[in-house]
């Protein structure tokens, strides 16, 4: 299904977008996440979505290995922070280059094989990646405790050097939490939006998109799919380690339960939520998951309480007590619900919800149009359809 | 040589639930073409099956008994279960036996949870694309998962062996080591020739019985099977209710070993299916072999010799293993040839 699109129209949705994630602190604040944490947390999620619907979305292969690519990413920066100071832009170059090095590797193994088998050798992959960071590789990742910026570390370019203080990481003297890490990780969600929007209307593109619809097809026509597919996965790896970067930028520390496969899952769920396959779609879910997440864990019986106040006593104790289940530690229950609904139900996610209801009301004009002509109303002509 | 037969134990009872789990999860693809996420969370969900019956039949009659008193003055209270209440001698062996006689009481709610699971949501995903399976039964282990944790905790819940199996045994002396060498614990051993039997059992269903025989035909070619006039979907729903209580008894005995709690399912579930990718899709002697094989390798890896030359092995050569054959031999140990093949 491609939908017909023109530079120009291209030119429009970019410029839109940059604009509405650079004035996000004005128009979410009024739904109550117009602060910097949370937003932070939009772009970051939104961009790491955004690589992973570069291999899902286009060629359709299911990585549910993912989020090792993140922890890889937040590692790399951690120790570019440790090793070169805290400046942000080495430790993105750093976890660029060792995100992608990772996925160079795990990509020529796992894209040996498709459907099911890739995803579980991903999967595969992901745990023993996650397995190594808790055990055997302690010395570089620091095992459960976390890696850590230390004052005792060398931090060569350093050039303040305080010895006091705690360490955030700051680009030329901005320091990187608050708004200012909000707008450079927006910033990198506009980059990695133009480049996830010129992949899409790419030669390259469309050849994943072939490599979806049928690669016994493609192979067929003598052209080796593999080094396309590698391709994307390389560059949506890329994606995950720039984001596992930011969470190690806005907050310098990196844990290795940021690769569990929890967090793999959440990414599909992210994806499939807005609806793979589509540009704005992962973004779009990932906000919303992220919001979600943020209000639901929120929540305890006091405001369950105050929230349905409003019922007679008789209600409210049995709807607290069921709305409580959901909420706060609950949240996961929630989560896996509305995984399971979104794919039953809504397999394309928002994006199709809102093209099915554009749809449906772009055929009633026409068929209000052509109505007039067959003197027939509009609701008896979609009840006949 | 001591040393070598204590690891091949020590590997075989955990393959022994491994085997279990992939025979379930390849018994579910090779009949329903479907790729079950949430089988873990079955084998959770039999654990906890033994959990809830223990108390159940734990539950406690209290007595106050206003003639004598506690050292801190208040009136004595005498605690004994209802069922030795009622039951006497038999009811303190059952409370002894309460893991195994668990079994009575998983099997119906484990064929339930299956039949519905088959029935409520599994059934409308026959058609719909690998991909999609995969998440909605994702989507119910976490769901599954969270009940769990909502109505248990999150912290394990450790079951005890009946009495007579709680020691441990000299393995080495039968076959002629010396005595004191390979002392092993007996519910382990247990828990080995149960799950044996187990797959003795699902095997012997399939290969003697004409329900089995009509099962295994759906497996190699489903559409035939349906035009002969057989209703196969009926027949799978059963299916899918075997391999559910096969996950769960797996589940039930393994209590003793592993106290369960709420995300064992998804730790064993990932190591399952690598065991069934390794043992070759579709192929349910591929299936129990990899599994043991699996188990056996593992616990050989996590022997001090090996660690100490290759730190960390323990942790990752179940991966490595399945990587390798996968690259090596792409359709897995034992794997058909035409089962999913793109």
């Amino acid at each position: 299904m491609m939908t017909k699109t023109s530079p120009r129209s291209d030119l429009f949705m970019f410029v839109l977008f940059s604009t509405a994630i650079l004035t996000m602190p004005i128009w979410l604040a009024p739904v109550g996440a117009g602060y910097p944490d949370l937003l932070q947390k939009f772009a970051i999620f939104g961009l790491f979505a955004l690589g992973f619907n570069l291999l899902f979305g286009l060629t359709g292969y299911l990585s549910f290995g993912h989020a090792a690519f993140l922890g890889i990413g937040s590692y790399a920066a951690v120790w570019s922070f440790k090793l070169l100071g805290m400046n942000p832009l080495p430790a993105l170059l750093f976890s660029v280059v060792f995100s992608s090095l990772f996925a160079v590797a795990i990509g020529y193994i796992c894209l040996r094989r498709s459907g099911i088998y890739f995803s579980i050798l991903t999967l595969a992959f992901a745990q023993m990646s996650y397995n190594m960071a808790y055990s055997v590789l302690t010395p570089i990742t620091n095992g459960e405790t976390g890696l850590r910026v230390l004052q005792s570390d060398p931090r060569l370019f350093d050039i303040s050097s305080q010895t006091s203080g705690s360490l955030i990481s700051n680009l030329f003297g901005i320091e990187m939490t608050g708004y200012p890490g909000f707008y450079f990780c927006a910033a990198l969600l506009i980059v990695g939006f133009y480049i996830s929007q010129r992949i899409f209307r790419s030669p390259f593109g469309m050849m994943l998109r072939a490599v979806k619809s049928n690669q016994n097809r493609m192979s067929y026509t003598g052209l080796n799919t593999r080094p396309y597919t590698l391709a994307a996965f390389v560059i949506s790896g890329a994606f995950a380690g720039v984001a596992g970067s930011l969470l190690a930028v806005t907050d310098p520390l990196a844990g290795a339960e940021r690769m569990q496969w929890t967090a793999s899952g959440e990414v599909v769920l992210m994806t499939i939520l807005g609806g793979a396959g589509t540009l704005l779609g992962p973004i779009l879910g990932a906000g919303l998951i992220k919001y979600f997440e943020n209000i639901f864990s929120a929540y305890n019986e006091q405001t369950l309480h105050a929230i349905f106040s409003f019922l007679p006593d008789f209600m409210e104790g049995p709807v607290v007590s069921l709305a409580s289940l959901f909420v706060g530690e609950g949240w996961h229950l929630t989560l896996g619900l509305l995984f399971m609904v979104i794919v039953i139900f809504l397999p394309g996610g928002i994006m199709e919800g809102f093209n099915r209801i554009t749809n449906m009301f772009r055929r009633k004009r026409s068929q209000v149009g052509k109505g007039t002509g067959h003197s027939r109303s509009p609701a008896s002509a979609t009840a006949a359809e | 040589m001591d040393a070598i037969v204590l690891q091949i134990l020590n590997g075989l009872d955990k393959g022994g639930a491994y085997a279990l789990i992939a025979l379930g999860l390849t018994l579910i693809f090779g009949t329903l073409g479907v790729v079950n996420f949430a089988h873990g969370a079955l084998f959770m969900l039999g654990a906890f099956c033994a959990v809830t019956f223990n108390h159940l039949i734990g539950l406690e009659q209290v007595v106050v008994d206003p003639t004598r008193t506690t050292a801190w003055g208040t009136p004595l209270e005498i605690r004994m279960p209802y069922i030795e209440v009622w039951l006497g001698d038999t009811g303190t062996a059952m409370l002894n036996y309460s893991v195994p006689l668990s079994i009575v009481f998983a099997i119906p709610a484990m064929l339930l949870v299956g039949y519905v699971m088959e029935r409520g949501l599994i059934r409308h995903f026959y058609k719909r694309p690998h991909a999609e399976q995969i998440l909605v039964t994702f989507g119910l282990a976490i769901v599954l998962q969270e009940i769990i944790k909502t109505y248990f905790g999150a912290n394990p819940i450790p079951q005890a062996a009946p009495d007579i199996v709680r020691g441990a045994m000299d393995i080495g002396v039968f076959i002629g080591l010396d005595p004191g060498t390979v002392v092993y614990p007996q519910w382990r051993i247990v828990y080995l020739l149960f799950s044996l039997s187990l797959i003795g059992g699902v095997f012997a269903f399939l290969q003697f019985t004409t329900f089995g025989m009509v099962v295994r035909a759906g497996m190699a070619d489903r559409e035939t099977v349906g035009l002969l006039g057989i209703n196969i979907e009926r027949r799978f729903t059963l299916v899918f209710a075997v391999a559910a209580v096969v996950a769960g008894l797996a589940g039930v005995m393994y209590t003793p070993i592993l106290p369960p709690d709420y995300h064992m399912g998804m730790d064993f579930l990932v190591l399952s299916f690598v065991v069934v990718v390794v043992g070759g899709m579709g192929s349910l002697p591929g299936a129990v072999s990899a599994g043991f094989l699996l188990g056996t390798l593992q616990s050989f890896a996590s022997m001090n010799e090996v660690k100490t030359i290759l730190p960390g092995i323990d942790q990752i050569i179940i991966y490595l293993v399945a990587v390798i054959i996968l690259l090596v031999r792409p359709r897995g140990l034992m794997g058909r040839k035409g089962v999913m093949e793109t």
